[in-house]
């Protein structure tokens, strides 16, 4: 049995009481969604907070509108992932995301997970999501417990956990926006600038700033996406590579020209990855032209280096990222 | 609002009002085994890896190892136990018995709950894949699942010809 340290739990109904809540018992108060993130890093005792502010009771946060006006769809950050799953918008926008958030952990899991944990998520790595007595038996914990190391890269400065949410590559392809609400206000910003490569603070939400929606634009021309998750057993682990693929055409045909794409890695390091200089290399070309496949994943496999912080040989994984990439591009066409 | 370090929770339980005190940091697993003595709920893994904590809230199949007894106040939870109150033997424990579905039983009061709420939600019978991507976060050491998903498919099978009978 696996013990949760001492603390104790408040349920606003509104996100100003939240936001209040929050600043009025900082620090050591800890926001709660859906909790299948936080209890467990808990009861592994890497932190002991004194509060636990729930977002359970928050309605406003349950919202989920199709702004067809402002070409938006405004996912509320307290939806489950189940729901996100299954919703019809969802589905016919942005099968991508339904797909990433059908692939999460288990139906159990995705029945509590919200969204805006699932954006939250901790980054998580071999070294540091164990028991404090596993972490002890290993000579003790690394910066990111309670040591003074990186196991990982033990010459290195920063911590390099991985970044292992399923959705947040995919919300970064789709161009999501992260709407924010904190002790100074509301403030929104690109989902792919609110990540920076720090495992121990890997967002750059400040203190007491609540995630309250996501927002992505619909899209605006035919779109072929995907999202390629590889973990082993294939229900209930965190992926070990992750890809989300978009490209927008300039008809509903695959021949049709590529007039956008966007390839976002996760599972390196703190921040996802967005695989950069592609639009030089294939906006123009024809979807169906078999050099795509080839050109994107080489470009994939060279700027993503997956790290020895979660299971499985970096190399096979990098490896992973471009066949993966490879063979979902050609599926697609 | 309500912040307290030991907190009153009032809960429906198998369909049964129950108020209870426990730690504000207590999960709902712990105050179900600890407080109340329902001990069909098992502690696995106690950090969602598993799924033999499953139970019911509000009708869908939550942890119980990680959901706080504090946020389930309110909120109406179903445990094993009520499976095996009816007046007659429910079609799935029946399943289980006739297919040999469980050797040493760690899962299966999990099992048992996500199953059941597949089935009260599906309006013809279950697939076995479906079965099985129901059950994808429930873990069995022993039984292969082979037996488990046989169970499941044929307790699905039952119950709608039984609500096909009017019955
Ligand atoms: C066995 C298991 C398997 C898992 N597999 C996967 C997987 O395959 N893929 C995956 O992506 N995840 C996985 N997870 C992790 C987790 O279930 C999901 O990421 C989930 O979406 C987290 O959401 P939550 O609401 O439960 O978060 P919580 O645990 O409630 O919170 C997570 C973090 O976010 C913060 N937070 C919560 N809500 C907000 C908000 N609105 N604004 C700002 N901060 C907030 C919390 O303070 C906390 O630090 C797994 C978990 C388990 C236990
Ligand atoms: S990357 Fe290094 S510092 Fe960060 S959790 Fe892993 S071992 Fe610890
Ligand atoms: S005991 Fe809850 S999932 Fe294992
Ligand atoms: S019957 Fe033993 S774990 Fe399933």
């Amino acid at each position: 049995m696996l013990r949760l340290p001492q603390f104790q739990v408040a349920t606003p109904t509104t996100l100003a009481e939240a936001v209040d809540l929050l600043q009025r018992n900082s620090p050591g108060a800890r926001l709660i969604s859906g909790g299948t993130d936080i209890l467990p890093n808990l009861k592994h005792f890497l932190d002991q907070p004194g509060l636990l502010v729930s977002l359970a009771r928050v309605a406003e946060l349950r919202r989920i509108d199709r702004d067809d006006r402002a070409g938006r769809l405004v996912l509320g950050a307290g939806l489950t992932l189940a729901e996100i799953a299954q919703h019809p918008d969802v589905r016919a926008y942005f099968p991508s995301l339904a797909k990433s958030a059908g692939l999460v952990a288990a139906p159990t899991i995705r029945n509590m997970a919200t969204l805006g944990g699932n954006i939250n998520l901790d980054t998580r790595c071999r070294y540091v999501n164990q028991t404090e007595l596993w972490r002890g038996g290993i000579g003790g914990g690394c910066l990111k417990s309670e040591g003074q190391v990186c196991h990982v890269v033990p010459t290195g400065r920063r911590c390099v956990a991985a970044m292992s949410s399923d959705n947040v590559p995919v919300l970064i392809s789709l161009g999501a926006t992260i709407h924010l609400h904190g002790p100074a206000g509301q403030r929104a910003l690109p989902l792919a600038d609110y990540f920076h490569a720090d495992g121990l603070r890997h967002t750059h939400a400040a203190p007491g700033e609540i995630t309250a929606a996501i927002s992505v634009p619909l899209p605006t021309s035919p779109r072929r996406c995907d999202y390629i998750k590889w973990s082993v057993r294939q229900s209930i682990d965190f992926p070990l590579v992750s890809v989300a693929l978009r490209f927008d055409l300039d008809a509903d045909r695959s021949d049709a020209a590529i007039t956008d794409v966007s390839v976002v890695a996760g599972v390196l390091g703190a921040k996802p990855r967005e695989v950069n200089k592609l639009d030089e290399l294939v906006v123009g070309r024809s979807f169906a032209d078999p050099s795509v496949a080839q050109i994107v994943s080489e470009a994939a496999y060279s700027q993503c280096k997956p790290l020895p912080n979660v299971p499985y040989d970096p190399a096979y994984r990098r490896e992973m990222i471009r066949v993966l990439t490879r063979r979902a591009i050609a599926a697609m066409v | 609002m309500s912040q307290s370090s030991a907190i009153l929770l009032s809960l429906t339980l198998n369909g049964e009002p129950v108020q209870v005190a426990a730690p504000a940091h207590w999960t709902l697993l712990e105050v179900l085994r600890y407080k109340l003595d329902l001990i069909g709920s098992k502690q696995g893994c106690d950090k969602g890896d598993c799924g033999a904590c499953t139970v019911q809230i509000d009708g869908l199949p939550a942890l119980a190892c990680l959901t706080l007894a504090a946020l389930a106040d309110g909120r109406s939870v179903t445990t094993v136990e009520a499976l095996g109150c009816g007046p007659v033997v429910h079609p799935l424990l029946d399943a289980f018995d006739r297919h040999d579905a469980a050797q040493c039983g760690f899962c299966t009061p999990g099992i048992l709950m996500a199953a059941e709420s597949l089935l009260r939600r599906s309006a013809r019978p279950v697939t076995r894949h479906e079965a099985a991507s129901a059950l994808a976060g429930n873990l069995c050491r022993c039984t292969g699942y082979t037996k488990i998903l046989d169970a499941v498919v044929d307790a699905s099978e039952r119950l709608r010809a039984e609500h096909d009978d009017g019955r």
